[in-house]
């Protein structure tokens, strides 16, 4: 990978013809750094310290804004715990759930790919026709699911009505499109070398304790890829909750995003939502820092790096 | 790429190790257990797709029974063509195609290509510093920029426009750099020096050498690039302001205030089903047809879908 980095003196003609080169050829990607993310991202770290509404100019008020997030603000914890609480029960529950079913479609079994085409094209059907058709089910009146309850003369749940229900429906759902991590994970395990499963064999180790000490482990490095994917990803999922429930019932599904989005775009408070995306940028900064420094205790790298 | 992309699709690893004779019994109650537990999903993961097709060809009766019905009879075949025609979707479907999918997709991959080669074939000084950076924006919540970038483009007066997608899509994306850099990494060396010998520029080499050895990449970039713009929502639910200039995404929005506030004798909810079964087709389809492509790019690179 490292070529021709160490620094030389002169130059000769084919390396300065390279380097110039090579410059060329990444620019677009330079500029394109410099114009729409590193310039956008000071900006955005400058609005936060100001009072701005798109109108008139930014006031400069220093922390002003975070302050008043994690005091004053009458919204904003509830949000963070709408947003932890769904990452922190969807993302684990995602990885148990793909996992497992990576596990049954590794098994020797005809119509892998048929299955796996089931489960994976969920996560790939556009986010607003999935909320449209879960938005159809989940209904209190006409949804499927209660129409069955109703059939059999039970009570029906009010899947997205009811505030206490209505994370775990999103939650539910998410699950649902976990297809992505499910491929991820079928290719990691057809990549367990065989002879470690013999190896086991011999030793007698049953097939609870082939998967423990054989499956886990070889597949921890992405288990650990796909848990720090998770996070990114959940604490920024927006369209499903902003087109299912709107962060309603009573702000239960009010998610960090679909906050951030309504105080930028519907009350202009543009310092404020600077503010809480910063605030969003070192949350997932910090879990992917934790998440990382823990793996040397839980991540096997099969002996090697 | 990794060994991830040639195991994919390979045989069964695990089959042959409960092959010891008297075991057979357990053997087959497994392989019961594997089967019933993998339809179950399978249904569970498949039904809400199922009933958005199913309720596509309800009428209002069929689709507020109790209890649901399974298989609408008679389906409503028309319900495709009025719900379409309810609103300007054949407007929303060309802003999506070509005013958006296409545009954003082939120039991130020309730009992407042409910054993979800069970083991949080119050695120049400095070119692993500015790729680990290149890398580093992937991390970068584009919540952050979200704000700024808006107030940039509103002020180059590109609101109700598609340009705040398509322009950037000029500079590359970390995304396909990375992945179409990996991939330009494997293809030998030698192949571009002989080239480099006859005579042949970089640009050349890029075109005539490695563009045609680099088809899996550039299937992959091309189907995820266009994936992500398809079901893109928050996107132009920010930038784009006007009823004519809606994507999809947006455009069946309307379909659900419709369905919400009209109540039960407006066709609202067959007419949306109908709708978003149309839009997530072309992805399904091009699913079924690009399967490989779709399972290779997530299992080597880990792209969300």
């Amino acid at each position: 990978m490292a070529v021709a980095t160490a620094p030389r003196r002169g130059m000769t003609k084919t390396e300065r013809r390279n380097q110039i080169l090579g410059l060329l050829f990444i620019s677009p990607w330079l500029i394109g750094f410099l114009l729409f993310a590193l310039f956008p991202l000071l900006a955005s770290l400058y609005y936060s310290m100001t009072n701005y509404d798109f109108i008139r100019d930014p006031q400069f008020i220093g922390l002003t804004n975070y302050v008043r997030l994690f005091t004053i603000d009458p919204d904003f914890w509830t949000v963070m715990y709408n947003t932890v609480y769904y990452v922190g029960f969807g993302v684990p529950l995602g990885i148990a759930v793909a996992f497992l079913i990576a596990n049954l479609l590794n098994s020797d079994i005809r119509g892998r790919t048929f299955f796996r085409s089931i489960i994976y094209i969920p996560s790939i059907v556009p986010a607003v026709c999935a909320a449209m058709v879960w938005l159809f089910i989940l209904n209190v009146q006409y949804g499927a699911i209660n129409g069955i309850l109703k059939t059999m003369g039970w009570a029906t749940i009010p899947f997205l009505s009811s505030p206490d229900l209505a994370k775990p429906s999103l939650i539910m759902i998410y699950v649902w499109a976990q297809g992505t991590a499910v491929v991820i994970f079928l290719a990691a395990l057809q990549d367990v070398p065989r002879s470690l499963y013999d190896a086991a064999l011999v030793d007698g180790a049953n097939a609870w304790a082939r998967f423990w000490n054989v499956t886990v482990p070889m597949c921890t490095p992405v288990i650990l890829f796909n848990f720090i994917m998770g996070i990114i990803t959940a604490f920024q999922d927006f369209t499903l909750p902003f087109v299912l429930t709107g962060g309603g019932p009573m702000k239960s599904t009010e998610f960090y995003v679909v906050s951030l989005y309504r105080n930028a775009f519907v009350q202009f408070s543009i310092g404020k939502a600077s503010a809480m995306a910063w605030i969003l940028f070192l949350i997932i900064l910090v879990f992917s820092v934790i998440l990382f420094r823990s793996s040397a205790r839980w991540v096997y790298y099969g002996g090697e790096k | 790429m990794t060994s991830a992309s040639q195991t994919v699709g390979s045989k069964p690893q695990l089959q042959q190790h409960t092959r010891t004779g008297s075991l057979s019994a357990t053997k087959w109650i497994t392989r019961f257990l594997v089967y019933a537990m993998l339809i179950l999903l399978g249904i569970t993961w498949i039904f809400p797709l199922y009933w958005m097709i199913i309720s596509a060809l309800k009428d209002d009766p069929q689709i507020y029974t109790v209890p649901p019905v399974l298989i609408p009879n008679p389906a409503f075949w028309n319900n495709f063509y009025d719900g379409w025609m309810r609103y300007d979707f054949n407007r929303a479907a060309f802003n999506s195609v070509f005013l958006y999918s296409v545009p954003v997709t082939i120039f991130t991959l020309v730009s992407s290509m042409v910054v993979a080669y800069g970083f991949a074939k080119i050695p120049w000084r400095g070119r692993d510093a500015l790729f680990w950076v290149c890398i580093a924006t992937m991390m970068l919540p584009w919540q952050v920029t979200m704000v700024p970038l808006f107030i940039i483009f509103k002020n180059l007066g590109w609101i109700n426009t598609y340009l705040p997608f398509v322009v950037p899509s000029l500079f590359g994306s970390a995304y396909f750099i990375f992945l179409l850099r990996q991939f330009f990494l494997s293809i030998p060396e030698e192949l571009s020096d002989a080239a480099r010998i006859d005579g042949a520029s970089e640009i050349g080499i890029l075109w005539r050498i490695i563009v045609p050895l680099s088809k899996p990449a550039i299937a992959v970039v091309l189907l995820f690039r266009f994936l992500w713009s398809w079901n893109d929502y928050l996107g132009p639910l920010i930038y784009i302001n006007s009823e004519a200039m809606q994507p999809l995404a947006l455009a069946i929005y309307r379909l659900r205030t419709l369905a919400t506030s009209m109540g039960t004798t407006s066709m609202a909810y067959p007419h949306l089903m109908a709708v978003s079964t149309l839009v997530a087709l072309p992805i399904i389809l091009i699913f079924i047809f690009a399967q490989r492509t779709f399972i290779e790019g997530i299992s080597t690179t880990g792209l969300k879908g």
